[in-house]
């Protein structure tokens, strides 16, 4: 028979290399037993709703009369909507033009850009324009935009952190470019050294690699550590030596749990530089209503500023970006919301107020419960989560188990977190899916399910490690790093 | 003149997209992008540049203190994607950008021009132009959006009693009935379960859930198919001329090839089977292995609508030569006139008896387009059948990356598929507001159809769908060359005028892509029906003076 277009030998390589842990084999195992009725604790994806953390109710109510303006009309609407959700319905639909059934500008809508421009200047105290600021559905979109337009084959490099969120390592493979990892240092609460940059860098240089762009993650995913002022003006200036672009994803900067450690962005830090830095890196900062208090996942919402982007590159972006048409309509409302929030003295501010603390508190709790726990376990060690919603123990396998898992066809840490999943129904991703050093294994759980179900959680997760220690240590010592 | 043309190698291989539709009709106050960069002349450039930056940031760093940047700007336009600037954009060129100009202008000094509002003709963005969206589908996605308020009495009083129904179904389709939370990357499955429903009782075959991918609008399911299919520029996909430029700019985009094919419009933009075979053996005598044909039925631009046998002979062929058949139906139900009626591909192949071995296809199908209009929820879905697990793990694993698409427009577009029914509380006001807005829409193309064809040198095929008309014109010798003189296309050269003396924006043909020699230019239908009055007759008014101006 004639080879046919779609078949599997003809696909387009790129998508073949393409891997995603955090929705590979362990979450269709999970997703598998669920269907069979067993209980799945999915603590694999950021996904805060579906643990059962509550919408905060304002944004909710102005989405709402955004969808059905002639609600707007009717004399009863005050029934059931604050004045303030109403008034601030209207203003959104006001910067629409025809509603969230429209196309928007490719970018976004100009007044919802606006906010986030005025929200920058207030979190940075630098100003922002809002003709750099591109609205997406979601982060990831934004950072696949941004990676395609740098990526022009396999020369190009990119350094992500390792262990990084894998939608970067997924969207250099699909786009044919070279991941240039560099390493995180566990035992420094997984600091990030420069010198080990300019290692990556050189090595790549002798491969025959451009480095072309650095990724970094802050506050952590999966590691949870908040990068310090020092540490970001190092890295700004790296790139600067380098001539990087850097990516900064910040969708995690409401999600802080210490006060020792602040979030604060890379375009303060760089601004705070001066020239030649604060005018010469090329920096795009990624943000999301995904995160948060927010939590808003379902919505697919985000944006992405650009610094220092020459304005023709602007223009190519613009571009690549209207092919899409333009981000959905709600989620930019809910990110006009999200960076212009309830002021005090609205009639809904204290509302507001309540929720979001109380989302935040608990993690912060819930934070400190999880890395308690997992440094209760055997062979189980974990560095507290900053920041961020995750959690990334490093799980200590001794060599028997390595070898049982190897027998089974199995990464080690799949193997372990297979096993987790069939005793526990605690469902989490593998270290080997964010990559890790050789050797070394850890699980990443996020930090979201309910704060009552924690201990349970917990005590069930060291119930099945210490017994798999138990099971497979010969107390001859085990694998470290 | 068009086999000399089509028939050259560099037609066929280039990859140079053309993206125009885009509605880029909000304030802009970036610069125009003019330079449109070919492979030779900007390689040159792009050097010369290189080196006079470099030499500009070795004399600045010799007064600063820090070390010096030793690597070229790493996202300037001489290193980013090439991929990325083949893409040709006329939509920032000069007709929006002069639509926006004249706008600003109109704003700061209204009555200054010869017209008091711009008409943007140039997009598929129904509400932007004033079309209501269907009442029940909003008060649903209200209610999911906001589900606190489904228990309270007071409920009763602002939604239909249907709508409430809905919503509680909806939420109780989706896990945790959490509407902020990500769903399964294909979509929610309660929703999939829906749609498949839809699909089945519009086609009398069966679906499967589990063959369909929920996405941010059809555009992200092309792409994604596009990623799976094309490895290099050896791989080709046989588009028609005139196309819409998502497909130009996605190939282009994911480094293919595009194989044309030319729709005949002498006859009414017929898709011949002949042309297809004639431009797959010229394109795979090139090397180019062709992997899937793009079928827009009814087309955009050109409006035409299938019919049942012209479809199963492209099903036949797409079968004999393994081809993948991309079939973009999202406007199914924008079919406005009697004699016609939409037949989806899958019901076509099905009834021919073709299943799952036989054919690999793809639907597209959007929120954006019908009566409901609804582009800004981004909603949509493509149903994939034919392919292989192995390759159904691939679109998963793609589409996974992205986590899902947005809840809002999964909902509608499972309202889309499975509308109210007869006996529902709503089913009167739908199926009303459902009616006004098709039958309306099929007077306002009939209308400008019309009105076209009494144009002097103008000739317009019906709008037997979708939303566009797409008028050939023949442009006088002297207009051509005046166009020539101005440095632009003559097609361009027209739709300049015609916005600077009526405000309407319509998008030149060159940007579908036309038989060379020919002109044409694409017109929404979308205008509000109290407005067509005046756009014909200023329409009118100006392509008289035009040709009195240049006629030979």
């Amino acid at each position: 028979m004639a080879p046919k277009g779609l078949d599997y030998e003809l696909l387009n390589e790129n998508v073949k290399k393409v891997q995603y842990a955090v929705r590979g084999e362990l979450y269709l195992r999970a997703s598998e037993l669920q269907k069979e009725g067993k209980k799945i604790i999915f603590t694999n994806v950021g996904n805060p709703h579906a643990l059962g953390q509550k919408p905060l109710t304002f944004p909710r109510q102005v989405v709402a009369l955004c969808q059905a303006p002639f609600l707007l009309d009717d004399p009863n609407v005050g029934l059931m909507f604050p004045a303030d959700a109403i008034a601030r319905a209207k203003h959104y639909l006001s910067l629409t033009s025809g509603g969230l059934g429209a196309y928007s500008d490719s970018r976004g809508i100009p007044g919802v850009r606006q906010e986030v421009a005025d929200f920058l200047l207030r979190r940075d105290g630098y100003p922002s324009d809002p003709e750099l600021i591109f609205l997406t559905d979601g982060a990831s979109k934004g950072v696949m935009q941004i990676l395609s337009t740098i990526i022009r084959g396999p020369s190009d490099g990119i350094l992500v952190p390792v262990p990084q969120y894998p939608l970067y390592s997924a969207a250099i493979s699909l786009f044919g470019g070279t991941l240039v990892p560099y390493y995180l240092e566990e035992t420094a609460n997984w600091g990030l050294d420069v010198n080990d940059l300019r290692n990556a860098v050189s090595q790549a240089k002798s491969k025959g690699i451009t480095v072309k762009a650095m990724v970094i993650i802050n506050p952590g995913n999966p590691t949870g550590q908040c990068l310090s002022e020092a540490n970001l003006s190092e890295i700004l200036r790296f790139c600067y030596q380098e001539g990087l672009v850097l990516l900064g994803d910040e969708v995690y900067q409401q999600n802080i749990y210490q006060d020792e450690r602040p979030f604060i962005s890379s375009k303060k830090v760089l601004m705070d530089m001066g020239p030649p830095y604060s005018k010469e890196v090329q920096l795009v900062s990624f943000h999301t209503v995904s995160k948060g208090y927010w939590g808003e996942c379902g919505q697919r919402g985000g944006y992405f500023e650009m610094t220092n982007i020459p304005p023709k590159t602007v223009d190519e972006i613009y571009k690549v970006a209207s092919i899409s048409l333009s981000p959905n309509v709600p989620a930019q409302i809910f990110m006009g919301l999200m960076v212009n929030p309830l002021k005090p003295g609205d009639i809904s501010y204290e509302q507001f107020i309540r929720e979001s603390k109380g989302v935040l508190e608990s993690l912060r709790r819930r934070a400190r419960i999880m890395t308690d726990g997992f440094n209760s376990c055997r062979n189980v060690v974990c560095n507290f989560t900053e920041g961020a919603m995750y959690s990334f123990p490093q799980i200590r396998l001794p060599p028997k188990a390595i070898e049982a898992a190897k027998s089974a066809g199995k990464v080690a840490d799949v193997f372990y977190c297979l096993k987790l999943l069939e005793a526990t129904g605690i469902s989490t991703v593998p270290g080997s899916g964010f990559g890790q050093k050789e050797g070394v294994f850890h699980l990443r759980t996020t930090i979201l399910p309910a704060e009552e179900d924690m201990p349970a959680i917990m005590e069930s997760f060291k119930k099945f490690n210490d017994e798999f220690m138990e099971q497979y240590e010969d107390h001859k010592g085990y694998s470290r790093m | 003149m068009r086999r000399s043309v089509i028939g050259g190698a560099k037609r066929t291989t280039t990859t140079t997209c053309l993206f125009l539709l885009n509605h880029a009709h909000h304030r802009s106050l970036l610069p125009p992008l003019h330079h449109r960069l070919d492979s030779s002349s900007s390689s040159s450039s792009a050097t010369a540049l290189l080196l006079l930056l470099r030499r500009l940031s070795s004399s600045s760093s010799s007064a600063s203190s820090p070390s010096p940047p030793n690597m070229p700007n790493p996202v300037s336009v001489q290193s980013i994607n090439p991929k990325v600037l083949k893409c040709e954009y006329a939509v920032r060129g000069e007709i929006v950008i002069l639509a926006q100009r004249l706008q600003e202008e109109l704003k700061a000094k209204p009555g200054s021009l010869p017209f008091d509002e711009i008409l943007y003709c140039n997009i598929g963005n129904p509400q932007s132009l004033g079309q209501l969206p269907i009442t029940f589908f909003r008060e649903v996605l209200a209610l999911c959006d906001h589900p606190a308020i489904l228990d309270k009495a007071e409920a009763q009083g602002l939604f239909s009693a249907d709508s409430i129904k809905r919503a509680w179904q909806i939420l109780d389709q989706i896990p945790g009935r959490a509407t902020g939370a990500y769903s399964h990357s294909q979509g929610i499955k309660g929703l999939r379960d829906t749609i498949a429903a839809g699909i089945e009782a519009r086609d009398g075959f069966p679906a499967n859930p589990n063959d369909l991918f929920l996405t941010d609008g059809a555009s992200p399911a092309v792409h994604m198919m596009m990623q799976l299919l094309i490895g290099s520029e050896k791989d080709g996909l046989l588009c028609p001329i005139p196309q819409y430029p998502l497909y130009s700019a996605s190939i282009a985009l994911h480094g293919g090839s595009l194989v044309p094919y030319y729709l005949d419009e002498e006859t009414g933009w017929g898709l011949e089977v002949s042309e297809l075979k004639k431009q797959l053996k010229e394109a795979r005598s090139k090397g180019i292995t062709v992997k899937a044909l793009v079928v827009i039925n009814p087309g955009n631009p050109t409006g035409q609508v299938l019919a049942e046998e012209n479809q199963r002979a492209i099903v036949e062929f797409c079968k004999q030569e393994g081809l993948v058949l991309l079939a973009d139906e999202v406007y199914q139900e924008n079919v406005y006139v009697p004699e016609k009626k939409f037949h989806s591909f899958k019901k076509v192949a099905r009834s021919m008896g073709y299943g799952d071995n036989d054919l690999c296809l793809v639907s597209f199908q959007s929120v954006s387009k019908g009566y409901h209009g609804e582009c800004g929820k981004r909603g949509g879905y493509m149903e994939v059948t034919g392919f292989s697990p192995e390759v159904r793990e691939q679109i998963y694993k793609l589409a996974s990356v992205n986590l899902c698409s947005n809840i809002s427009g999964q909902i509608l577009a499972s309202l889309v598929m499975s509308p109210p029914k007869v006996g529902d509380e709503s089913y009167e006001s739908y199926s009303a507001e459902k009616d006004g807005i098709l039958k309306s829409l099929a007077r306002r193309a009939k209308t400008l159809e019309d009105a076209f064809k009494s144009l002097e040198g103008i000739t317009c095929n019906k709008a037997e769908g979708a939303m566009y008309l797409f008028p050939r014109i023949k442009l006088p010798e002297k207009a051509i060359k005046a166009a020539e003189a101005a440095k632009t296309a003559p097609d361009l050269f027209y739709c300049r005028r015609l916005l600077n003396a009526t405000g309407v924006v319509v998008v030149p043909g060159s940007g579908f892509g036309q038989v060379p020699g020919t002109w044409h230019f694409r017109c929404t239908i979308l205008p509000q029906e109290d407005k067509i009055p005046a756009i014909v007759s200023r329409l009118t008014a100006f392509h008289k003076s035009f040709m009195d101006e240049y006629r030979n």
